[in-house]
């Protein structure tokens, strides 16, 4: 009973979504207020049965609902109770409920935190939002639904996939998905922005903190998987270029370059077509993302369909909204004029650096993921193309970005003299070339260049964004007046370049100096590595819910002190009979030390493989105060004109929610 | 400065950076690409010799041999047509195991035992290398 619920919850979300794009857009075109303001309601009902649907599905998972074709094959009466809610996005179908479900929660959002826009605007935002939806919820009842039924009930479940089963994975993929679709509202935006014909400031002031928090998700999001990489999949490397991880990190450098050509529409009225055109983009690659992710095209944890039909749709959503959004682009653009004029060198031009770096980025990313695919496609042979190709692409552009990031800040609008500049960030650039050089030589290693050109960098946007902050102090001799001097926009800013640098350093840092070596060790063995010696003490059997696990307990000495206890394990889940390592990480802020058991080798003996590595946490922690930052900038008192309700008159019609 | 002039300047630099973009990331890409091979291709010469490729196929049940009190291995892989002998040393992932399909990076040495430097064997049992799938018809479909 409860799944047909669900279904049936399903297909009225569907309805709806498809009012909610047809009446609302076509009130907009034809001034009806009343179709208009049906917009709103619309939203809050797709919601209200999107989640009643997904409630249905996590219901059917606690009560070990196995007549659930989804839930047999994802879940097992010996799963413990949290996974077995989180296996509800553990595979294709309740994922793509999960997605569903997310732009629906960022529908209600928009229509709560709109009432200071036109009510047209509002319309065309959710209307758009609305056909994304037709798009995702048809998607599912016509060939991923969530709810089929077997009979016979399968006795037994199949069992979630083991790498899913940690917390990580209960955070990763909602945070990631939060991020993804909610670049659909900025896209929403550029999109009722280009039908209403008006790109202008307060459509840019709009979009800012919608899609500021899209991007904080998506941190979080790209942060937390690559965090739930490192210790889960048991080798220690942090990020793989995988093309799975490639479409999450896509959307993300064209949003972070979204939010900075936003700044400059919004203050200075200028990059209008180039801010809406991103927006466009940014969400094209969330999309993208999806249906590589999804269509089976790719082949890795994370791709669950093999169904060519599932494929074919997926892509043609993508381009019935690549295609369709670009036209309208096309006919719309030109007729928008920018009215702020900049000199090259200015925040603007500096700014615009920002987002040519990100987008170049991006797309060597995308020609790095997709040309294999495209090769594959035309039968041209099967190619893989590795780490080294992005490694080589990235890091120069990186590097570059965060020389211009540094004067970012320091910069005025429209016009800046060089001269001047340089005469201020003359001891700047003093202080990082000695701290980068001291580090380098230190750290040595034959790998100087490369330290010294990681931590310049970074601590060129560290000490730069610092001048900033203490440029806007100069005239504050009290905490309170410190704390004034530094709007909320402008702090947030400081934190997520610092949240960079930070980054900056843990990848340099990891990167060049972790040592990591692949050993045997008998009980009572010891090997080296990293000023570091790891002796292996015992080894015992270690019952768990649902999997079996041997257990090794190894120490790890350092002059003779023992500085860490690690318990590797090696786990055969029960159901899927399938191995698992799970890794032991002595966590710390300058160095981690990781051990992971690889298999018997003879008698009491286990091949083991053993890492140090500096700084690794570095990596996330950077992240995760970019994200602050993104709050910190979101929380600025400027974009909190949502809940005010003010009246607004627009193509003749009052909008009587005001 | 014309409007015009700057214009100029601009779009010519404009094109400059991306033509240099362009020609970098291609170049890292040829010189970064692995090609993925059968047995039967690598056996039958398709393959320049001592070229950095991937080769794919089954564990020939029986065929893991390890060295004791080393982590060397070697095992046969083969495509049920012709089978290349792989020698690795390191750990293998978890999802090694014999009858397995999985994929070794790596070249060919002189002794026509290939060289490995990485085994990739990932997800569970149902997974095929889609690469491999392609080239194993018999292989029973998977899917449930």
């Amino acid at each position: 009973m409860i799944p047909e619920l669900g279904h049936f919850a399903l297909i009225l979300a569907l309805v709806i979504a498809t009012l909610q794009f047809a009446l609302p857009l076509a009130g907009a075109q034809l001034v009806r207020v009343r179709w208009m303001a049906l917009a709103r309601p619309a939203a809050g009902a797709q919601c209200l049965f999107s989640a009643l649907a997904f409630g249905c599905l996590i219901a059917s998972f606690i009560g070990n609902d196995f007549s659930v074709v989804y839930v047999a094959n994802n879940s097992n009466t010996e799963l413990p109770l949290p996974y077995r809610i989180a296996a509800v996005w553990g595979a294709h179908e309740g994922s793509l409920l999960l997605w569903s479900l997310i732009l629906s929660v960022w529908m209600v959002a928009v229509a709560r935190f709109s009432h200071a826009m036109p009510l047209a605007f509002v319309a065309r935002v959710l209307a758009v939002m609305g056909i994304i939806n037709v798009g995702f919820l048809s998607f599912m009842i016509l060939t991923s639904n969530p709810f089929a039924r077997q009979f016979p009930a399968a006795a037994e479940g199949r069992d979630l996939n083991p790498l899913l089963q940690d917390p990580g994975l209960v955070m990763h993929p909602p945070m990631l998905y939060m991020g993804y679709v909610g670049f659909s509202v900025a896209f929403s935006f550029a999109i009722a922005a280009l039908i209403g014909g008006r790109l202008d400031a307060p459509w840019a002031r709009w979009s800012r903190p919608w899609t500021l928090m899209a991007w904080i998700f998506l941190t979080v999001g790209i942060a937390l998987g690559s965090w739930w990489a490192y210790y889960e999949l048991g080798w220690g490397g942090w990020w793989f270029w995988d093309p799975v991880e490639n479409a999450s990190f896509m959307p993300w450098l064209l949003g972070t370059a979204l939010i900075h050509s936003l700044a400059v529409t919004d203050k200075r009225d200028a990059f209008k077509r180039w801010t809406c055109l991103l927006a466009i983009c940014a969400f094209s690659l969330s999309l993208l993302g999806t249906f590589l992710v999804r269509s089976g095209v790719l082949t890795s944890v994370h791709a669950f369909a093999t169904d060519p039909e599932r494929g074919v749709y997926i892509l043609g959503i993508l381009v019935l909204t690549v295609g369709g959004s670009l036209l309208l682009y096309a006919v719309r653009a030109p007729r928008i004029v920018d009215t702020g004029r900049f000199n090259p060198f200015s925040r603007e031009g500096l700014l615009l650096i920002n987002n040519c770096v990100l987008l170049v980025a991006a797309a060597a990313v995308l020609l790095g993921t997709l040309y294999p695919l495209a090769l594959d496609a035309l039968g041209l042979g099967k190619i893989s193309v590795g780490p080294p190709y992005f490694n080589t692409v990235f890091v120069p552009l990186m590097l570059l970005l965060g020389l211009a990031l540094g004067l970012g800040p320091l910069t005025r609008w429209k016009s800046h003299g060089g001269r001047e500049l340089a005469n201020r960030l003359r001891p700047v650039a003093f202080a990082c070339a000695t701290a980068a050089m001291s580090a380098a030589i230190v750290l040595g290693q034959g790998k100087m260049i490369f330290t010294f050109l990681g931590l310049f960098v970074a601590t060129w946007v560290l000490l730069s964004t610092a001048l900033a902050v203490r440029e806007r102090w100069a005239h504050q001799h009290t905490l309170k007046g410190m704390m004034r001097a530094l709007s909320p926009g402008f702090s947030g800013m400081a934190l997520a370049h610092l949240g960079f640098a930070l980054t900056l350093v843990g990848v340099t840092v990891t990167s060049l100096y972790g040592a990591e070596r692949d050993v045997k060790l008998a009980i009572g063995e010891t090997a080296e590595l990293g000023g570091y010696r790891f002796r292996m003490e015992r080894l015992r059997s270690v019952a768990g819910p649902n999997y079996d696990a041997t257990e090794a307990r190894i120490v790890a000495l350092r002059e003779e002190v023992v500085v860490a206890e690690l318990y590797p394990q090696k786990r055969i889940y029960r159901v899927q009979t399938s191995p698992m390592t799970e890794a032991a990480i002595d966590a710390g802020f300058t160095r981690d030390l990781y051990v992971a058991l690889g298999e018997p080798v003879g008698k009491e003996a286990w091949s083991v493989r053993l890492q140090v590595k500096p700084c690794v946490r570095w990596i996330w922690l950077g992240a995760m105060v970019m994200a602050l930052g993104g709050i910190l900038a979101a929380s600025d008192r400027r974009y909190r004109f949502g809940l005010r309700p003010a009246p607004v008159r627009l193509d003749g019609a009052t909008d009587p929610a005001a | 400065m014309t409007p015009r002039r700057q214009r100029i300047i601009a779009i010519t630099l404009i094109l400059a950076g991306v033509s240099a973009a362009a020609a970098l990331g291609l170049t890292a890409l040829s010189s970064n690409i692995l090609f993925f091979y059968t047995p039967t291709q690598l056996l039958s010469g398709e393959v320049p010799p001592a070229a950095a490729i991937r080769l794919g196929g089954l564990v020939t049940k029986g065929s893991v041999k390890r060295t004791p009190d080393s982590l060397k291995i070697s095992f046969d892989l083969t495509d049920q047509q012709h089978t290349v002998r792989v020698r690795y040393e390191g750990l293998l992932p978890d999802l090694f195991r014999e009858g397995q399909g999985i994929v070794a990076q790596g070249r060919l040495a002189a002794d026509r035992v290939f060289n490995a430097n990485e085994v990739l064997a990932k997800h569970d049992e149902n997974y095929m290398p889609p690469e491999l799938a392609a080239h194993l018809p018999k292989v029973k479909d998977t899917a449930p």
